[in-house]
């Protein structure tokens, strides 16, 4: 298996500093011809939305509104997500070079490390690295400890949250590239979206195309959970299938029907067809699916699908701002429909009330946060489609059934 | 540009009055719990005037025409 971003010293050494990092990897070369590189690489936002990295850049340098801003986003509110606090913990120094070398390439001066203020060893762990830096990077530096809230990530949130102290997304337009730190054009990239760069910038595109499979370009860090020996961060080549992630996870512990693909912005999806799934972004976008923010959770025997869905429903609609109707209310009934059904106490029209509301919810709010939960709610149906019926009609979920004769 | 625009909405402005949805029912229903559903898409000119007496009638100033090519 390919590794690159984390290449280096074993995890259980910790951070790795900044006369390491350079040793390592030599020092951080311009960013001339940057853009190009990251085009040709193919890299895509690692955050969840997938959006190419070149094209986001180049919109960001033809800005005339003010010198642009770098914002670092290692918000990571998705709950089943590892990837952005460990590599910050392993790797801050990946991630500082990426900021620095984005900020070159879209001439931007400062730039801001937003760090989840749960995520502790992420945040000591980027401190020390910034302290480690010269006077002149360090005075460009600003590391924001983002609220502990599903919704901080989000990137007008982000913005919302620097400029003024409330971490809830803003109304677009303006987009952050138009107008967001301090007013200003703003460059928003995943923190793992940046150490790729790091390394991009360093060696080339051709060298990032090779670690791929197939015409896949470069890795991709996947948080495995589930039914696996624990929650494990892997890298893997892009390219690799479900599988594979979950075989470098140590292997599935138990039978699984389904994997959800993508957290809870993501998508559920038959194991049988899950296992020999590409984690390639064109790929599988072109078969529905999405790798989200790198999230694969496979669900193990005993576990019931509809449970599950209607949890993570429950907590999408809790996580809501609340500042758009149809998240705060649509998003809440379908949380309380799903629950009804789920806990076997359905009223009449429950589940056909789900079926309609999953269409209704996508595009209408001003962030995606209602397009996340009816996608992953859409998937349920799908895949969980003869439990859903089951749960609703005969008020029986076959898994609970099971474990019941088991015990 | 005034035959290419369709209508924007700013959800966070929008607290779901309904108005838009009495004087534009064209372009505009409402969901089960009173917020618009608007019809993407460019506003046929005939029913361009209604459309800009619901953007001015919008109580909360929620509601503008906008480019056809731009979101939301």
């Amino acid at each position: 298996m390919s590794i690159a971003l984390l290449a280096g010293p074993p995890p259980a050494q910790g951070m790795e500093g900044f006369a390491e990092h350079q040793q390592r990897l030599g020092s951080l070369p311009p960013a001339t011809q940057l853009i190009d590189a990251i085009e040709r690489s193919n890299l895509r936002g690692k955050g969840g939305a997938g959006f190419p990295v070149a094209t986001k850049w180049r919109t960001v340098a033809s800005q005339r509104s003010g010198t642009p801003v770098v914002l670092a986003n290692g918000g990571e509110g998705e709950p089943l997500s590892r990837k952005d606090r460990v590599l910050m913990e392993q790797r801050p120094h990946l991630v500082i070079d990426g900021a620095l070398v984005a900020a070159a390439a879209v001439d931007a001066d400062d730039i801001v490390l937003y760090v989840g203020a749960d995520h502790t060893g992420a945040m000591q762990a980027m401190h020390r690295a910034v302290i480690e830096r010269s006077d002149a990077e360090r005075a460009r530096v600003r590391l924001v400890s983002a609220p502990v809230r599903y919704i901080s990530g989000e990137e007008t949130a982000a913005i919302h949250f620097i400029n003024d102290g409330i971490a809830l997304p803003m109304s677009i337009p303006p987009r952050p590239f138009e107008r967001g730190v301090d007013g200003r054009p703003t460059l928003v990239q995943n923190v793992e979206t940046l150490a790729h760069v790091a390394l991009i910038a360093r060696f080339g595109d051709d060298w990032y195309r090779s670690l791929g499979i197939g015409t896949a370009s470069g890795t991709t860090l996947v948080t495995v959970g589930g039914a696996v020996p624990q929650t494990v961060l892997v890298e893997i080549p892009q390219g690799a299938s479900v599988a594979d992630a979950v075989n470098a996870a140590g292997g599935i512990t138990s039978d699984s029907d389904a994997v959800l693909l993508g957290g809870y912005f993501g998508g559920w999806v038959e194991s049988g067809t899950a296992w020999g799934l590409s984690l390639d972004a064109d790929p599988l976008r072109q078969l529905g699916h999405s790798l989200g923010c790198g999230v694969i959770a496979v669900l193990p025997s005993g576990r019931c699908g509809v449970v599950e869905t209607a949890r993570i429903l429950a907590y999408l609609a809790h996580e809501s701002a609340r500042q758009c109707g149809p998240c705060t209310f649509g998003l809440r009934a379908i949380s309380a429909a799903a629950g009804r059904v789920a806990g076997l106490t359905a009223t009449p029209g429950d589940l056909e009330h789900i079926q309609r509301w999953a269409g209704l919810l996508a595009g209408r709010g001003a962030c995606h946060h209602p397009d996340g939960a009816a996608g992953l709610l859409a998937s349920a149906l799908r895949v969980f489609a003869g439990e859903f019926q089951l749960h609703y009609h005969d008020r029986r979920c076959s898994v609970v059934n099971t474990a019941a004769v088991a015990s | 540009m005034s035959d290419r625009v369709t209508l924007g909405i700013d959800r966070i402005k929008c607290d779901g009055h309904g108005v838009c949805a009495d004087l534009v029912p064209e372009l505009i229903e409402l969901d089960d719990w009173g917020y618009p559903i608007i019809r993407g898409g460019p506003i046929p000119q005939s029913v361009l005037p209604h459309a800009r007496r619901a953007v001015s009638g919008c109580p909360t100033l929620a509601l503008r025409l906008q480019a056809v090519a731009s979101r939301r």
